[in-house]
């Protein structure tokens, strides 16, 4: 297979916009128009636009489409592969960052070829990100990483957050690529394949305009939702609730690691101490140096059984704790729609001038609200379903982990039971022969 | 006993205690059965009271009294079972008790007392002296000593020793009566021997020592794992078990809002607090390795003590030499009316005048009634030396094969310990995944 492996510039200096995380959840609540520019009957798509030309466009096709399969993608029909890696530091001469290699294979029609070698730094995961929830405001993104961690910039560096970074991109990625919407989408295509993304970041709403939205978007919030249906109410209550769970379990999680690491120091004197004895005695000397070198060897299976839960749960946890604040966003923003559209029908009722076009922007907006609310409800079974399959998947692999861990240590000590007991029979005999 | 000599260790399935170790673990000391006392008589603290007293200054106080229960051996096995004789004793009368070998046998390496005060407990196992767990493991330490005396080939047929396990009234006078506080060595004097020595016995040196290095790692050992408030390896420990069940609290909590996961999540969390409550348990077993390690700790101490009395001893009879020595110097002197050496007596009689024949007559006299007794001392010193020697060092060699056996079965009662930690936590696991994949 020799497909185009396109190797990417990274374009120097910063031209891309980057969306501050804290105001990106409000920003994306689009004007009426521009939705209505997307999903008209009489579509023209812009470039960039996140749609695949060849879907068809009318409200009543596109809310079929949301009707998402019950049964879940075979592994065998998966055919498109994601991954995330290598990590590369780049100093220019304004800053640095890290770069990542991100390889797609595939064997869909609509690639040009079915391998693809790109170079993104997280400015760009981000911006696919912004742009997939700028498209579907009410479909639910798989959280990025944090951008900072919190105890302080300097970390920005280290291989261990690099590491913990990458693996959460790499989730990221194939998170976008399992879903039946994103990973048809154009802008995900131009994520995987694009030499430079620069050119396409330049397109869409601007920083400014995606401002003025804000303060719509707060006058939104401030207005409320009269008649909410009562399983968006539930679903808010859900996500209050787990969000609360998945919060302590992260925290009970988090608090475990330390007091291993703890536990962990001082059983790591021990072994020393067994060893050190061991050089007064005579008869006693092997036992002791046993006994010392077992000790060690549990100190072992503990730092990694640490680093385990460190490398494995715990991201899981994280991610389903930021996972609830897309959630939250999510719901937001479809009651902003629905807010609107009340907004509008109040306003419609009135006034007395300009009736028919209000109207028809009324009717709009009601398709509008409809398509929201439906592609909530199916992404919303989805995402319950792979919740339940990813935090399953992370305990029984924790469970599974835990027991081998134990499965080293009785080991190690049955070994010096053996090599103990052997011994005292050895002597044993000597005695009575 | 062991499997076959199989080179792979995971098969090994017999982890459990043999008859022997679970005999030994019990009685946690090396017990010999077929000497002395314990031939004739079971020996046991049964139980712990508290009591209430005027004590010496006559204010009221609480203490705890044990009791001690003593049944000949014949009549178990006669199959008759009678009830056993028993009395109640305190704490300070064992010390006293104690006190009492240590002065009497000083060549005897005695076995330990349990804390007075419990220094190395971990703070959540209680170190209040009336708190019923520190008690409890305060009467096996009790029961420990007397088995320990009773099986000890001198000390179990001193006479005292008997009667402190058979007359509870009048126990204390006759103690007293034998006059052993006199006997005890002034620490004072103890110490001065221990810097002035000059030649004491190569082993005996050794043997302290190697008292002082057993001291030390063991008190590190116990530190490592609790000191008082400090929060070292027992009280880790103990927080990894206890937070997973705030797993248990959360899973419940989340199963409520879930339709599928629920009964999985809710299953998980017990096993979860099954967790956590097993650790109470595992720190319980690891206190008892800490105090089978503990009683060493004080074992060491009563080592030093034989081996400083050996250095008291063999000061006492170079001190006696050198008297013997300086003495004979002198009559030579005396004798010859050359003075070698410079002395007091020389310069005042060359500057007051040379004594007359009479008293320098008289002055011979005394010096050889002096060395007469002299050599009797020296020779009666060089006995007690050689006796000390003789019969501390076969203390001290069956104290060091008793440690081997005990300090060996307590590592491997430490390992299978750890093997059913092992065991319980895979168990645990393995149910909880099961729980998990019900999700």
């Amino acid at each position: 297979m020799s497909g185009p492996v396109v190797d990417n510039a990274v374009p120097s200096g910063n031209s891309s916009v980057a969306i501050p995380t804290d105001i990106s959840g409000q920003i994306l609540d689009l004007d009426e128009d521009d939705d209505l520019e997307v999903f008209s009957k009489d579509t023209t798509l812009t470039e960039g636009s996140s749609f695949n030309a060849s879907m068809q466009t009318s409200p009543a096709s596109m809310i079929n489409q949301y009707k998402f399969e019950e049964e879940e993608e075979d592994a065998d029909t998966k055919d498109i592969f994601v991954t995330v890696d290598n990590p590369e530091s780049l100093v220019t001469a304004i800053e640095t960052y890290v770069t990542y290699r991100v390889m797609t294979k595939t064997t869909r029609s609509e690639f040009d070829a079915s391998e693809f070698e790109v170079r993104r730094r997280y400015q760009d995961f981000l911006w696919l990100k912004g742009r997939l929830e700028e498209a579907h405001p009410t479909l639910i993104v798989h959280p990025l990483p944090e951008k900072f961690v919190m105890k302080g910039m300097v970390e920005r560096f280290n291989e261990d957050f690099i590491e913990t970074r990458r693996k959460a991109l790499h989730r990221f990625l194939n998170k976008i690529a399992e879903h039946p919407i994103f990973s048809s989408t154009e802008d995900f295509k131009i994520f995987l394949t694009a030499g430079e993304l620069t050119s396409h970041k330049k397109q869409g709403p601007g920083f400014l305009s995606r401002m003025g939205e804000t303060v719509k978007a707060v006058a939104a919030t401030v207005r409320g939702v009269r008649n909410r249906p009562e399983e968006f109410t539930d679903m808010q209550e859900y996500v209050e609730a787990f969000s609360q769970k998945i919060s302590s379990l992260d925290k009970v999680t988090q608090r475990i690691v330390r007091e291993q690491k703890e536990y962990l120091e001082e059983l790591k004197e021990c072994g020393p101490m067994y060893a050190l004895w061991s050089q007064s005695e005579e008869e006693l000397a092997e036992p002791l140096t046993s006994m010392a070198s077992s000790l060690d060897s549990c100190c072992k299976e503990t730092e990694e059984r640490v680093k385990q839960i460190n490398d494995h749960l715990i991201p899981a946890l994280h991610e389903y704790v930021l996972c609830t604040e897309t959630l939250k966003a999510v719901l937001r923003r479809r009651d902003n729609i629905q807010a609107d559209f009340e907004a509008k029908t109040e306003a419609l009722a009135t006034k007395k001038a300009d009736r028919d076009t209000m109207r028809d922007e009324l009717d709009k907006m009601e398709d509008r609200l409809e398509w929201a609310n439906n592609a909530l409800k199916s992404d919303w079974t989805r995402w319950r379903k792979v919740m339940r399959t990813d935090l399953r998947s992370a305990f029984i692999d924790t469970a599974e982990r835990n027991v081998n861990y134990y499965e080293k240590c009785l080991a190690v000590w049955e070994s010096f039971l053996h090599s103990q007991r052997t011994d005292a029979e050895g002597n044993a005999k000597d005695d009575c022969s | 006993m062991a499997d076959s000599g199989s080179e792979d260790i995971a098969v090994i399935g017999n982890t459990d205690l043999t008859p022997s170790e679970s005999e030994n673990n019990l009685k946690n000391t090396m017990v010999e059965k077929g000497t002395s006392l314990l031939k004739r008589m079971e020996i046991s603290v049964a139980e712990a009271e508290k009591r209430t007293g005027k004590n010496a200054v006559n204010m009221q106080e609480t203490y705890t009294v044990y009791l001690i229960e003593t049944r000949p051996v014949d009549a178990a096995s006669e199959g008759t079972n009678p009830v056993p004789d028993s009395l109640w004793r305190r704490y300070s009368e064992f010390e006293l008790l104690r006190n009492y070998l240590l002065v009497t046998y000083p060549f005897v390496v005695v076995p330990p007392l349990p804390e007075k005060r419990a220094e190395f407990v971990w703070h959540k196992l209680s170190a209040d002296n009336m708190d019923p767990d520190f008690v409890e493991r305060r009467r096996v330490g009790l029961e420990n000593f007397l088995l320990r005396v009773a099986s000890h080939p001198v000390l179990s047929s001193d006479k005292i020793f008997y009667s402190f396990l058979t007359e509870e009234n009048g126990w204390k006078e006759t103690v007293f009566e034998t006059g052993f506080q006199a006997k005890a060595d002034s620490r004072l004097k103890a110490l001065n021997a221990t810097f002035r020595v000059k030649n004491p016995d190569k082993r005996f040196a050794e043997m302290k020592h190697y008292g002082d290095e057993l001291q030390s790692v063991i008190s590190q050992l116990l530190r490592v794992r609790a000191v008082g408030e400090n929060k070292r390896a027992a009280d880790r420990l103990y927080g990894v078990y206890k937070v997973h069940g705030n797993y248990g609290r959360v899973f419940s909590e989340w199963s409520a809002i879930e339709k599928e996961m629920g009964d999985g999540l809710q299953s998980a969390g017990h096993h979860m607090d099954a967790y956590a409550a097993s650790v109470d348990d595992i720190l319980e077993e690891e206190e008892h390795y800490a105090d089978q390690l503990k009683e060493y700790l004080f074992y060491a101490d009563a080592l030093r003590a034989v081996c400083r009395k050996h250095e008291l001893t063999q000061y006492e009879l170079e001190m006696a030499a050198q008297d013997l020595t300086s003495k004979k110097q002198q009559r030579e002197e005396l004798a010859t009316g050359t003075v070698r050496t410079f002395s007091l007596k020389g310069m005042t009689s060359k500057l007051f005048g040379q004594e007359t024949p009479e008293q320098r007559e008289a002055k011979l006299k005394m010096l050889e009634t002096q060395i007469e007794e002299g050599e009797e001392l020296v020779k009666e010193r060089n006995e007690e030396c050689d006796e000390f020697v003789k019969s501390a060092w076969v203390d001290i060699e069956r104290f060091k094969e008793q440690k081997d056996h005990d300090l060996r079965e307590a590592l491997i009662s430490y390992a299978i310990m750890q093997i059913s930690m092992c065991k319980k936590g895979i168990q645990v696991w393995n149910n909880a995944k099961e729980c998990f994949s019900k999700m």
